[in-house]
């Protein structure tokens, strides 16, 4: 440790660090575009100029180590004259198309002119035409014209996903990025170049144009691809999930996601499939009914029935508080016949995010108590007993089992009562008589744990029919502040969903066991006092990064 | 409550009315020969000039394409929350417009800001002001009525440039 004087203040800074770490650290943010704190240093932007000391010439804080007793000044009419240059010079060949570019309202290019340039352009000459609307992969769109050349997107794919696939080519005015003959940006984590980009010259395919980043919500919440349990930002425009951003987490996922996780995680969300309402199953056909006649058709089926004959699957899809109640409500009927399936495809990992368990929450359900109960039966048992008729009712939570295996899609044929929360119809829900609609993890706070035995928390980003934005505390965009229910962008779909937890809640209440919850939180402490390993953990300590449970341990 | 004094009785002459009642018939008199200021709408129709803000329009292009690239900068500007955007890619030179672009007129106050927002001049005020409708869905003016042939909108045009 040592310390350096940035702009007259002391600040602290560990050995090996550059100045704009340093800075960085002390809460300063010195401009920069080609700089990424988890990539190399490629010093080629020039904006980060400040003067120090004792030093000739101006130095560029992301390539200058800091020593002790360095005196640097950012603000100093030195380096504002030079950046103010750089600026200048960036701008030349920067076509001015914001209007057109998704970056708009995020771009560091902006920003920055805004803060440090003079206003107006003294070019007069023609600017360079480049190639526009290059497409460099499958997800990737590239325009020419507007990159600043800061090798960001070159350094992520050497770098972090390990595949070489980008470069620049040409000199001077006319360089420009390609691929390399013959390659694509084709990588699993190639949509992070797009995050990365300080202009708009990279966008994804998938949301181009789609809204602008001003008229969205963005909510924090977990990518639910892989055990990894990347934290992300949930971008939503009249409630539909427009795209997923990686968030920022050093113990988790650094600042990447995979592009599956980006791209295929949420589309289930607002897929025509969705049910929305609960369904009976009257006269072969499933029905629209009201939640007080699907849940009482469900207890009066139940009562009477011996526990041993009835069987429960939860999810490792669902959050902690759903498989917490569901286990809770085995308890009170007395069966010990709960299991859930497993996803782990082997092999499909690799040693950056990917994981082979590709579920969110595999080892949180098991925490809840999804597991098979002393003399209880697996999943196989269960699906074989339902076969046998030994077991007469079975219960399904956010699952789809008849696609799991053939054996199991016949041996629901045979069930005499199969009570199925789904947020989608599928395989399994043409098997059921009763069809609950489940809020998606979208609609719903939770808890997951990740295979870091990490708890982290998922937030409801969209509404359900009966959510409110400001009531419920949800993230809100201009348009959802001021709008009215009556405008178009207001008037959207709200699918009839409820949480799983909530709608278990109220069965048991039906069925004689006053369970009182009235909100996830209220379930997770619940859990918290009765699992051990979650003792004394509150949503406030899992917070927005999550709380590792082995930390704990340590702790204790 | 005491009575109020007049300032002033009136006189006889005053009191009878006569004279006054002629004055005023002179008046109206004259006025009858006198050209007339009022105009006989809807038989005849008023011309604005090009400082007149009607409903707002968007500029169709001679080559048969919007003007307007979706940015969306009126739809964010707009103090009442009229406009709604939602943009699309295209194959022509500028690659985004507009797929859909609707106009509340029941929310819109014709203040012009997204007029002198529009950074592509696509957005102006038109002299059109009859605007009237009999229900709630009639007002929300989408791409279909806001399109104009830009010569239609020449005057306006003329007017802000004036103003660069």
């Amino acid at each position: 440790m040592g310390k350096i004087v940035l702009d007259g203040n002391e600040v602290d800074f560990k050995q090996g660090q550059t100045i704009i770490e340093a800075a960085k650290d002390a809460g300063v943010e010195i401009p920069h575009f080609c700089w990424h704190p988890s990539l190399s240093v490629s010093g080629n932007c020039r904006v980060c100029l400040v003067e120090v000391e004792k030093m000739p010439k101006l130095a560029i804080a992301c390539a200058t180590q800091a020593s002790e007793g360095m005196v640097v000044n950012t603000n100093s009419g030195k380096a504002l004259e030079a950046r103010r240059a750089v600026m200048e010079f960036l701008l030349i060949n920067h076509p001015l198309d914001c209007p057109i570019c998704d970056e708009a309202g995020e771009c560091k290019l902006q920003d920055y002119t805004y803060d440090h340039s003079i206003g107006e352009s003294r070019f007069t000459e023609t600017k360079t035409n480049k190639d526009k609307r290059v497409q460099l992969g499958p997800h990737v769109m590239f325009d020419g014209d507007r990159c600043i050349s800061c090798s960001r997107c070159i350094r992520f794919c050497d770098e972090i996903a390990g595949e070489t696939e980008l470069t620049f080519v040409k000199r001077g005015d006319r360089v420009t990025i390609t691929t390399f003959p013959g390659k694509e940006l084709d990588n699993p984590y190639s949509l992070n170049v797009v995050d990365i980009c300080p202009v708009g010259a990279l966008t994804s395919r998938d949301a181009r144009f789609r809204a602008r980043v001003w008229d969205m919500s963005h909510t924090n919440t977990i990518c639910n691809g892989c055990s990894r349990g990347c934290n992300t930002e949930m971008w939503v425009r009249s409630n539909e999930i427009v795209r997923l951003v990686p968030r920022f987490n050093p113990d988790v996922n650094s600042y990447w996601m995979c592009d599956n996780g980006r791209l295929n995680t949420f589309r289930f969300v607002n897929a025509e499939s969705r049910v929305d309402g609960p369904h009976v199953r009257r006269e072969g056909k499933l029905t629209k009914v009201t939640w007080d006649e699907a849940l009482g058709s469900i207890s009066s089926e139940i009562k009477g029935i011996n526990g041993k004959e009835i069987a429960f699957i939860g999810s490792p899809f669902a959050t902690i508080e759903d498989n917490y109640i569901l286990s809770k409500l085995a308890k009170s009927l007395h069966s010990k016949n709960i299991d859930m399936p497993e996803y782990i495809i082997p092999g499909s990992a690799d040693d950056i995010l990917i994981r082979e368990d590709k579920t969110p929450n595999s080892t949180g359900a098991k925490l809840a108590g999804v597991v098979p109960q002393k003399d209880g039966l697996n999943l196989d048992g269960i699906m074989k007993a339902v076969k046998e008729k030994k077991i007469r009712v079975l219960f399904v939570m956010e699952e789809d089992i008849a696609l799991l295996k053939p054996e199991y899609a016949e041996a629901l044929k045979t069930i005499e009562f199969l009570f199925v929360m789904a947020s989608n119809f599928n395989s399994t829900t043409e098997f059921a008589n009763v069809v609950l609609p489940a809020a998606t993890y979208a609609e719903k706070n939770g808890t997951w744990m990740n295979f870091q035995k990490r708890l982290q928390r998922i937030r409801p980003a969209v509404t359900t029919l009966d959510m409110d934005r400001s009531l419920d505390g949800l993230e809100m965009s201009r348009l959802d502040k001021f709008g009215t229910k009556w405008d178009r962008w207001g008037n959207y779909k709200k699918y009839d969903a409820r949480p799983s937890w909530r709608i278990l809640v109220e069965l048991a209440g039906l069925m004689g066991d006053k369970m009182k919850f009235r909100m996830a939180e209220e379930v997770f402490d619940d859990a918290a006092k009765h699992i051990e390993e979650l003792h004394g953990v509150t949503y406030d300590e899992i917070g927005e990064s999550g709380f590792e449970l082995t930390k704990k341990a340590v702790k204790v | 409550m005491a009575k109020k004094k007049r300032m002033k009785d009136l006189t006889l002459w005053e009191r009878i009315y006569l004279p006054e009642v002629a004055k005023g018939l002179s008046i109206t008199l004259q006025n009858m020969f006198r050209p007339a200021f009022t105009m006989e709408y809807p038989e005849v129709k008023f011309m604005p000039q090009g400082s007149y803000r009607g409903r707002p329009v968007l500029v169709l292009e001679e080559h048969g394409g919007e003007r307007c690239v979706a940015c969306g900068l009126c739809s964010r500007v707009c103090p009442a929350l009229a406009i709604e955007i939602q943009a699309g890619e295209t194959d022509r030179e500028k690659e985004r417009y507009p797929e859909k672009f609707e106009i509340n007129m029941l929310r819109c106050i014709f203040c012009g800001l997204c007029e002198e927002v529009c950074p592509e001049e696509a957005i102006v005020m038109s002299k059109d002001y009859e605007l009237a409708f009999t229900k709630r869905e009639d007002a929300i003016y989408g791409k279909d009525k806001l399109l104009v042939p830009v010569a239609e909108l020449q005057d306006r045009i003329e007017f802000l440039r004036s103003f660069k």
